[in-house]
């Protein structure tokens, strides 16, 4: 009783850290880039919760911000990204391009960035408001804190 | 070097060749024959005509027509800032036309876009390659008969609902 009462704790303490920790990489390919620098600067200031750290290299990042229309081109580039990030990570779809696709149902655009790699949050907007994106991401706070603190690949193995 | 002279000395050198000319909307636009393009665009940009300038280099499909594509090419003359348009049709079977890449250096990546998005092929263009589409595409985008939605993904994806 006593060992799984610290359990939860540990996890609690855990998801606390990480969730105030997340460092990310802007996946950033088009106009919703605008608003992506306009929440990660001074004005909105994602630092505030703990999110303010780019990390240009997807090893030393957990959260994988895809900011901006997937070309059918770009999607093995984006896969890549998400599988040299390492456990534990998330994924934020950024803008309607990345949720479906957007205005561009044609030939070139993927149909919403779910269709190659697993999304945590998804926020709309053509682009979004940088207090939407303060809102998607106080969401994903919430999700790690509230989620289980293991690994996808143990769950998937397990 | 007025428009209407422009037109005029296109006419009175390649009687053949110029099909129509006119002045839509106060631009200068000729019509010329697909296999004579190259030569009258050399004539464009040497003096006294002095289009040193390629702005465009684009193709229209018109898919009811039996000349299906039509070349559309605008130059620009910096001196006196004038334009003129020179259009030419190709048939729907074999679209092939002279490459401007010896005359303008851009040519060279416009001459590649054509043929990506329309299938256009350009006789005497160095490297000629698709620009925006992936190696392994089939097809060509925007040629009207393309599917609206024929996407061809290379990674294996959920499919559309």
């Amino acid at each position: 009783m006593a060992g799984n009462f610290l359990t939860t704790r540990f996890e609690a303490m855990l998801a606390w850290g990480r969730k105030f920790s997340l460092f990310h990489y802007p996946y950033v390919t088009a106009c919703c880039g605008m608003e992506y620098m306009s929440a990660a600067c001074a004005h909105f200031d994602i630092d505030r919760f703990g999110a303010g750290w780019t990390r240009f290299s997807p090893r030393q990042s957990d959260l994988l911000l895809v900011v901006g229309t997937i070309a059918q081109k770009l999607a093995p580039v984006l896969k890549t990204v998400y599988d040299q990030m390492t456990e534990p990570k998330w994924v934020i779809a950024f803008g309607a391009c990345t949720v479906s696709g957007g205005i561009y149902d044609n030939y070139a655009v993927v149909q919403g960035i779910d269709r190659v790699i697993p999304v945590d949050i998804y926020i709309p907007g053509c682009p979004p408001r940088p207090e939407t994106v303060l809102d998607g991401l106080l969401k994903l706070q919430e999700k790690i804190k509230t989620q289980g603190q293991d690994w996808r690949w143990k769950k998937k193995t397990s | 070097m007025e428009k209407e002279d422009i037109l005029t000395a296109l006419r009175t050198s390649f009687p053949e060749d110029v099909l129509e000319t006119s002045t839509p909307l106060g631009d200068a636009a000729a019509v010329v024959k697909p296999e004579a393009l190259a030569g009258i665009m050399a004539f464009l940009k040497a003096e006294p005509q002095a289009f040193t300038m390629l702005l465009d280099l684009t193709c229209v499909d018109h898919p009811d027509r039996l000349d299906r594509f039509e070349m559309v090419y605008h130059v620009f003359a910096l001196e006196g800032a004038r334009r003129l348009r020179v259009k030419a049709s190709l048939p729907a079977a074999e679209p092939v036309i002279g490459s401007l890449a010896g005359l303008w250096k851009n040519a060279v990546w416009l001459e590649r876009e054509a043929f990506d998005m329309f299938g256009v092929r350009f006789e005497g263009h160095p490297d000629l390659r698709r620009l925006f589409m992936y190696d392994g595409f089939e097809g060509h985008p925007l040629r009207k008969d393309y599917p609206l939605r024929g996407r061809q993904p290379r990674l294996p994806m959920r499919p559309d609902p």
